[in-house]
């Protein structure tokens, strides 16, 4: 016999709003229309919380949470917009752009990039820490796809749909914290990699242009993320 | 004891320079140099970056041509690929490249050199640019304005915007042109012709007030250097190489672009980064050559267009053999937007012009491409080599204003040489040693692929080194 549903009540910017108790945050508030940025988390992959963008204060609790992975509590009252959220969400973002780099200009996801466009839609119009300018390699060895590690913010949703839909987990990460790196297998060339299926799915989800299909002119590489949802039904059902 | 004359009004050039003129113990002008005085390394930062990137990249260089830059470095990587990309794509790289060469030789023309004919070299600083052109003839201002206006509407409907657009890519182009499109670019070409006549007509009307400035502005021997059909016309995307002599003699023809390095040494000098290339089987810097409108229109045997082979005609009578006078460059250039105007129409009557089998496509076949086309100052070359995956290993550039460079520090002596007086900078001879590399188009920004704004900066030099006296803008 199922348990029954429980059903949480909660204010999110002073909203009333409901939410099934094993839902988080995100999800109410994204059912309910209001706003909090994401760069890791994507629907139908594992939230692991790790980009800190859709941090939200909740009362009475004195750190800040990640709505990703918090669940809904009743009595919950959860604020997404205050000036500190924004200011640190801004600085997060001043900190992913510094770290490598991210020439828009250039880039062949210009225009269809969601770091970009949440800068942009955060209102990122400086980046105030230095610029690391890292060398970092480019890696074209494979027959369809590029990794170029100048391009990316280690968000791990490679690794993550490699592992959990694809099931080949080609992708992990080597190394710690500023020198962290996505791999290929035990860091070999992409294009020498015996687990990789070619499927592709890696290169739609990622968010920013550290991963694309070769041969499209620059900013006109769309990401095509619809097999994603369909994808985790199925797998789902058949469990 | 130096003196410093503040001058506001900005220099009518693309990107900035300096330039130092060397005075003997007499107080004869000895020797005169053009400084470009930043460095950008665009050729190194290009290293360890995909082929495929290095159209948008390389067209960063520039914002006035980065037509240009995407034209030169598709057909180098096109050569990566080792296709031959669909004729309706190289026809619409064509309209393009052309579309560009309307654009940009209006804006050199119209905007930056046209106050300097007809307010004259030494009218007030204040009123001499485009808006003293405005108030004392506001039809030339205006042709002005539409004409480059239409040359850039061209590429924004071909390419979706007018400044960096990433339509140009390795084996075509992205889009096929559509028919509405195409009826659009027709139904402007009529008054964009009529409107370079009458430039051409005013033009030469005023040429006899500036003979002064004919005989003095570069006028010297120098080979030119820039590509030709088969057959030798006009020809600004494809074709191949020629050369030709002071006398109008051709010396070398029909040179494969891609043996550019058996005829071009590019050799370096410690006062500037802009590198001068030279003629390699003449030496430096005895090979000194000249690219660009002039030079295109001393190279080729006709333009190939009705109208503009009427103009060339005439234009080739001014001088026999080659025509000499780098203040021609202006000249040449209405003949060009002629030329450039009348092809773009021919092309886009082509019947197979609204083909949409616009992009060969493949993987880098080869490790080694070379692209050459006609910017509208000269001859631009992209080299590349990749490795095999396709990644940048080594690249080279060598742009028009390049070209020019050994040609414009003579020019700037020959000028400073006539019009310096004295060890005081007057603004007659200032306008006019810049008027002097004006006449070029330099786009300095371009060919030191450099960063920043150079202000022009003119320092008269006593013979031990003592600055007399010196002038910004």
């Amino acid at each position: 016999m199922n348990q029954p549903v429980r059903v949480k009540t909660l204010k999110i910017d002073d909203r009333d709003v409901s939410g099934r108790e094993d839902e988080t945050i995100l999800e109410v508030a994204r059912q309910n229309g209001i706003f909090i940025p994401t760069l890791c988390h994507l629907d139908g992959l594992t939230s692991i919380g790790a980009c800190r963008l859709c941090l939200v204060e909740v009362k009475g609790v004195s750190r800040l949470l990640p709505a990703c992975v918090t669940r809904v509590e009743e009595g919950m009252e959860v604020y997404t917009q205050s000036e500190r959220l924004q200011k640190y969400r801004r600085m997060t973002l001043e900190l992913l752009f510094s770290e490598r780099n991210h020439i828009c200009s250039v880039c062949v996801v210009n225009g269809h990039c969601e770091l970009q466009s949440l800068a942009q839609t955060l209102g990122m119009t400086h980046v105030g820490v230095p610029y690391r300018f890292p060398r970092l390699p480019v890696d074209a060895s494979h027959e369809r796809f590029v990794v170029d590690h100048n391009r990316c913010i280690l968000c791990t949703r490679c690794v993550r749909v490699c592992d959990e839909i694809e099931g080949a987990h080609t992708w992990d990460v080597m190394g710690r914290g500023i020198d962290s790196r996505v791999i290929t297998d035990l860091s070999e060339p992409w294009g020498d990699s015996e687990t990789c299926t070619s499927c592709g799915k890696c290169v739609n989800v990622c968010p920013t242009g550290a991963l694309f299909e070769k041969g499209k002119p620059v900013a006109d590489r769309l990401k095509k993320r619809q097999f994603l949802p369909y994808l985790t039904m199925m797998r789902e059902e058949r469990r | 004891m130096t003196q410093q004359i503040a001058i506001d009004p900005i220099t009518r050039i693309e990107g900035h320079a300096k330039i130092t003129i060397q005075l003997d113990d007499q107080g004869i002008v000895r020797d005169a140099r053009l400084h470009i005085t930043q460095f950008r390394g665009f050729e190194k930062l290009c290293e360890g970056r995909r082929f495929g990137e290095m159209p948008a990249l390389t067209a960063r260089i520039c914002g006035i041509c980065p037509v240009s830059h995407l034209i030169a470095s598709a057909k180098a990587c096109d050569a990566l690929l080792a296709v031959r990309i669909p004729e309706t794509a190289e026809k619409l790289r064509r309209i393009f490249n052309l579309a560009q060469l309307v654009q940009s030789h209006a804006l050199s023309f119209f905007h930056l050199s046209s106050p300097d004919f007809l307010l004259g070299m030494d009218a007030d600083p204040a009123a001499r640019n485009i808006v003293g052109v405005i108030q004392a003839n506001p039809q030339l201002a205006r042709d002005g304005i539409r004409l480059r206006q239409f040359g850039q509407q061209i590429i924004e409907w071909l390419a979706g915007k007018r400044i960096h657009p990433s339509w140009v890519v390795p084996g075509g182009v992205a889009q096929p042109l559509s028919a509405d499109k195409r009826e659009q670019m027709l139904a402007g070409i009529p008054e964009a012709i009529d409107i370079t006549q009458r430039a051409l007509q005013w033009f030469r009307g005023v040429l006899h007030q500036f003979s002064e400035e004919i005989q003095t502005f570069a006028n010297f021997p120098t080979l030119f250097l820039g590509l030709v059909t088969e057959t030798g016309a006009l020809e600004h995307y494809d074709g191949v190489l020629r050369v030709v002599d002071s006398a109008g003699n051709v010396i070398a023809d029909r040179i494969n672009p891609d043996d550019y390095q058996d005829f071009i040494g590019e050799a370096v000098e410690p006062w500037t980064y802009l590198k001068f290339p030279y003629y390699k089987p003449i030496g430096y810097p005895e090979g000194i050559y000249r690219v660009g409108p002039l030079a295109r229109l001393n190279l080729a045997s006709r333009c190939g267009t009705p109208l503009a082979d009427e103009a060339w005609a005439e234009f080739r009578t001014l001088e026999r053999g080659a025509v000499l006078s780098s203040f021609h460059y202006h000249y040449a250039r209405l003949i060009e937007i002629l030329y450039g105007l009348e092809r773009i129409q021919q092309l886009l009557n082509e019947p197979d012009i609204l083909s949409t089998n616009v992009q060969a496509v493949a993987g880098p076949n080869r490790t080694e491409g070379i692209g050459v086309a006609e910017a509208p100052r000269g001859t631009l070359i992209h080299h590349y080599r990749i490795d095999k995956d396709g990644l940048v290993t080594w690249a080279n550039l060598i742009i028009a204003t390049g070209h020019n460079n050994l040609a414009m520090n003579r020019g700037i002596l020959q000028a400073a040489k006539h019009f310096v007086k004295g060890e005081q900078i007057q603004e007659g001879m200032l306008n006019r040693v810049e008027a002097v590399i004006r006449c070029f188009d330099p786009c300095l920004s371009c060919s030191t692929h450099a960063v920043g704004q150079m202000p022009l900066h003119v320092q008269l030099l006593s013979h031990d080194g003592r600055v007399l006296d010196e002038a910004r803008r």
